[in-house]
């Protein structure tokens, strides 16, 4: 048992191989359950424990799956999984559940659950798969919770419900940025976060495909038409 | 060997096998908690829109304080005495009229004329809640309401003061409207309009939901609520609804009785 590996794998995905800034998976429930942290801290557990066991399911199995049928036998496994947390969710925490609505169900088809059981879990042995997996969700996890915390905070002036900074319609001093209580707000967050960890870390800044031809005037193109 | 047709029949027909029985004892096991948080939210609809909901409090505590009352909608009478002890012990005390609607023992099924707020079944006995004043007067009336917005039906309560004419509150514990358009009916500032609008004029119902927003100096101002933005249809089915039921086939006919025994 190599203990790096399993270091490797949990703490990998938080920064340097972060699923949503450096991956960009996972983006539409980022934007969607961010206005409040409550919310999106019942979301990231929900999200981190698919991801972890659904790793470990199909690890377990993964000598076993047809290549021809594997998307669809991922694609059970990650399906049921999500339908059992949606299902404790609505016993256990009813209120949070009505705010999450579809997004819960949604986990199904984030990327990040599907691209790390065909990328991961087919492959390595069950233990890994579910660090792995605990470690992506992690990932998500690290990035949400940012954006919640600005979000709520700056577009509200509270944290989980809680008034930190007490607004003018209350009383208090600060106005608040009804901007960033809209989904496109997290856009902007998302691109600042991967515009920050892309400075620290260079090596995270991709490649162009196409390098852009230098700007023809004109004057050029008359120059070498003449040529012809 | 994996991808043999055999093996994959079996490790299909296996996982389906699994997962299908891991769902099922989940859904199952959980259940009766789910429906109990189902029932809790219900009643704290019911107490807000009442307008007493304390979240400090217990919820079913705080909703023993409302009195269930039960209205005869084909006769538009109060249920009294004998036939509501008649049909207390035919429901064990557990009536639940949205299910009643499903059964045409219990319902009626109402034609295209009569069927403004598209109802489609209409049970025969609705209950509602009335909210006391320490001296046994009535204070608010709490009255189950329904109808068809966009997508589906939008189920709620709305309270009226013991005037019988002036809204207290509108709460929907159940709809299916667009999220940011039609969904806004349960937006607080929407909801917010609502209390101290007028139901009747001369007698007919006119409290409506308009197109736009009500003009600060519309000298019908009170039986006017600004319409929701992009929601048109679900704007136009929550005035249906409000038509419907304060018609004389919905609770027109009750108040005179309530006045009476307050």
């Amino acid at each position: 048992m190599n203990l790096n590996r399993y270091k490797e794998a949990l703490f990998k995905p938080l920064i340097d191989e972060n699923p949503i800034t450096l991956q960009i998976l996972g983006i539409c429930s980022a934007l969607a359950v961010t206005n409040n942290l409550t919310v999106t801290l019942v979301m990231c557990v929900a999200l981190t424990s698919v991801c972890a066991f659904s790793n470990l399911f199909i690890s377990l199995i993964r000598n076993h799956i047809p290549s021809s049928i594997r998307i669809i036998v991922q694609m059970t496994i990650i399906a049921s999984l999500v339908i059992v947390v949606d299902e404790l969710l609505k016993a256990y925490d009813y209120e949070t559940s009505k705010k999450l609505s579809v997004f819960v169900g949604l986990i199904i088809t984030n990327c990040i659950v599907m691209g790390r059981a065909e990328a991961f879990a087919m492959k390595e042995k069950p233990l890994l798969s579910f660090f792995d997996g605990l470690g992506n969700g992690l990932g998500y996890s690290v990035i949400l919770i940012g954006v919640a915390t600005i979000r709520e905070l700056f577009g509200a002036g509270t944290l989980m419900g809680y008034e930190i900074l007490p607004l003018v319609s209350n009383g208090g001093w600060y106005m608040a940025n009804n901007l960033l209580l809209l989904p496109p707000s997290s856009f902007i967050i998302i691109g600042l976060f991967i515009w920050a960890i892309r400075s620290y870390k260079p090596s995270q800044v991709e490649e162009d495909d196409f390098a852009l031809s230098k700007h023809q005037t004109n004057e050029d193109l008359t120059k070498r038409e003449l040529n012809v | 060997m994996n991808d043999s047709i055999v093996k994959t029949l079996g490790v299909a027909f296996a996982i389906c096998l699994i997962c299908s029985f891991v769902v099922s004892s989940t859904a199952v096991s959980l259940r009766d908690m789910q429906n109990e948080n189902k029932a809790n939210d219900k009643r704290m609809k019911i107490l807000q829109a009442a307008g007493i909901f304390d979240p400090s409090k217990d919820i079913k505590e705080q909703f023993e304080t409302l009195e269930p009352k039960y209205i005869d909608f084909n006769s538009g009478k109060l249920l009294t005495g004998l036939s509501l002890e008649e049909f207390l012990s035919e429901h064990k005390g557990d009536y639940d009229q949205i299910a009643a609607t499903r059964d045409s023992n219990y319902s009626k099924s109402l034609s295209t004329s009569e069927d403004i707020a598209i109802i489609k079944n209409r049970e025969n006995v609705g209950k509602f809640y009335l909210l006391r004043n320490d001296d046994n007067s009535i204070n608010k009336v709490i009255l189950p309401v329904r109808g068809y917005g966009l997508w589906g039906t939008l189920f709620g309560y709305i309270s009226i003061e013991n005037d019988f004419n002036t809204v207290a509150g509108l709460e929907f514990y159940e709809h299916k409207e667009t999220p940011g358009l039609g969904a806004e009916v349960d937006n607080p500032k929407w909801k917010a309009l609502w209390p101290g609008k007028q139901l009747y004029k001369d007698d007919e119902v006119v409290l409506e939901v308009i197109k736009g927003k009500v003009p600060e100096d519309d000298s019908n101002l009170a039986y006017k609520v600004d319409g929701l933005s992009g929601a048109t249809i679900t704007s136009r089915g929550v005035s249906n609804m409000i038509k419907y039921w304060f018609s004389d086939s919905g609770y027109a006919n009750l108040f005179s009785e309530l006045d009476y025994e307050s």
